[in-house]
């Protein structure tokens, strides 16, 4: 038992590993933000396209329907190995800015085709009579969309969308095995090197800080919701 | 085109839902500041028919022309057309994340272009009308059902349409609430509004109505003035369905 405490929860190694560990978390930091910033238009983006009406728009529905068959059902840690392969192909060298761009292209791919399906349970949830009341006052249909669909959907999606991002959060230490050097890389790194194991316990600590505030948040949402709901109910 | 003078002329107008035939060849005309009152049982096609006058339902088979236009060829600018014919649903349909003042609003601003202020200010005015300028601001929920269909009614006026069409407006109210609601459209038929209305208020088609046609699965069974259609009907079926409002204590 106290070779398991000092190997996992020494202080002193908490406190010795803890700036190398932030130092990797602060790219999992910048991974996590830029991407969420990519995959939350571009997933409305494909739900839209996935949605459109029409004999015309047909092979962009199909495009759409691919795309998010083939991503959702493709493990991350595939997909990584796959976009850095298809990197190797065009240099020669892989620098630091390299694989970070293809850690990121690997995560929007990824949860872009989550995020899509979250967006499109939202759009569907909205009541086809409210996009006829839209059109019957001679809104187009993107009108429509824009200022009385999509603002519900949305909406009520908020926490389901909360959740992918805390997904993504923790996902970004999956770049670690195309050889990028975030927290988890750093926690490695300071295992062997001290043959102690206590940075692992330091960057769960970061993740779970991040991620406590998000979750609570999407609790807060929910019950509020649910209180509105009640109030409109009685 | 030879519509005789008829704001909105339909012929032979037939529309299928896959198996089901809803309209079975409907000849139908409505004057120009005339009030028609459709009247028939649930299902017999009332809500279809006004649904392919504004082409929210695609026509099978048949021709309709509103206002000299035949909307049921191609080419036709469906967001025109419906700027020109507002519609009121049973269920108000209101848009639940806007205000009252931008529920109005909505149309007009981005279907029309017309400025902010502007529409904004025609919204109020039109709200003051209806005695609800002061709930500009609340959301749709907050107010009763009455309240919501006036709105609705405002909301479908605000684009200056040139022709109504209510779908069973009040079938979704409670009766003492129905009563301020027939008495914005008594007021709209006295201001020359165009209108077809699709209802089950005897009482109010009879008072109101310049014709009354009576629908029966997807066909016009009988048509003519409100007084002979309720008191001398000559078709049978007009008879039953007459006497089975009746019965309901709806006249």
């Amino acid at each position: 038992m106290g070779a398991f405490l000092h190997t996992f929860f020494s202080p002193f190694d908490f406190l010795r590993a803890t700036p190398q560990i932030w130092d990797g978390f602060k790219l999992n930091l910048k991974l996590m933000f830029v991407a969420e910033a990519l995959v939350l238009p571009l997933a409305l983006l494909v739900a839209v396209v996935r949605g459109l009406p029409g004999r015309a728009t047909a092979p962009l529905r199909a495009a759409a329907i691919a795309y998010t068959d083939i991503f959702r059902g493709t493990p991350l840690v595939l997909v990584l190995f796959i976009v850095l392969g298809f990197a190797t192909l065009n240099y020669v060298g892989l620098s630091s800015e390299t694989l970070f761009t293809n850690g990121l292209i690997a995560l929007v791919l990824v949860y872009t085709a989550y995020v899509t399906e979250v967006y499109r349970a939202g759009i569907e949830s909205v009541h086809p009579s409210q996009r006829m009341a839209a059109r019957s006052l001679g809104l187009s249909y993107l009108q429509a969309l824009r200022y009385v669909v999509l603002p519900q959907a949305i909406r009520r999606v908020v926490p389901p969308l909360l959740n992918d991002f805390i997904g993504l959060q923790k996902d970004t230490a999956l770049v670690t095995i195309i050889g990028l050097v975030e927290a988890t890389a750093q926690a490695n790194q300071y295992a062997s090197d001290w043959a102690n194991f206590t940075g692992l316990t330091v960057a769960a600590v970061f993740f779970i800080i991040l991620t406590i505030p998000f979750a609570r948040f999407t609790d807060h949402i929910i019950k509020q919701r649910e209180q509105r709901e009640r109030a409109q109910a009685v | 085109m030879s519509t005789n003078g008829h704001f909105v002329s339909l012929r032979g107008v037939t529309k299928q839902f896959g198996d089901l035939e809803v309209l079975h060849g409907i000849d139908f005309d409505v004057g120009e500041h005339q009030v028609v009152c459709l009247i028939g049982a649930s299902g017999s096609g009332k809500s279809t028919l006004l649904r392919c006058i504004n082409l929210l339902e695609q026509v099978d088979a048949g021709t309709i022309v509103v206002d000299g236009q035949t909307i049921t060829g191609t080419k036709v600018d469906v967001n025109r057309l419906r700027q020109k014919i507002g519609i009121v649903f049973q269920s108000y349909n209101l848009f639940p994340h806007m205000t009252v003042l931008q529920n109005v609003t909505l149309a007009p601003r981005k279907a029309l272009g017309i400025s902010r202020s502007q529409a904004e200010g025609h919204a109020r005015a039109l709200l003051r009308q209806i005695g609800l300028e002061d709930k500009a601001d609340e959301f749709p929920d907050r107010l009763s059902g009455g309240q919501q269909q006036r709105v609705a009614i405002v909301r479908a006026l605000a684009t200056g349409p040139k022709l109504m069409l209510l779908d069973e407006i009040t079938s979704a109210l409670d009766p003492q609430l129905i009563g301020e609601v027939l008495e914005l459209v008594r007021e709209l038929a006295e201001s020359g509004m165009t209108m077809i209305v699709a209802t089950h208020e005897m009482g109010f088609a009879r008072e109101v109505a310049s014709k009354v046609c009576f629908l029966d699965a997807g066909v016009i069974r009988e048509e003519g003035p409100a007084e002979q259609i309720f008191s001398a009907p000559r078709e049978d079926r007009t008879r039953e369905f007459l006497a089975r409002v009746l019965e309901g204590g709806r006249l």
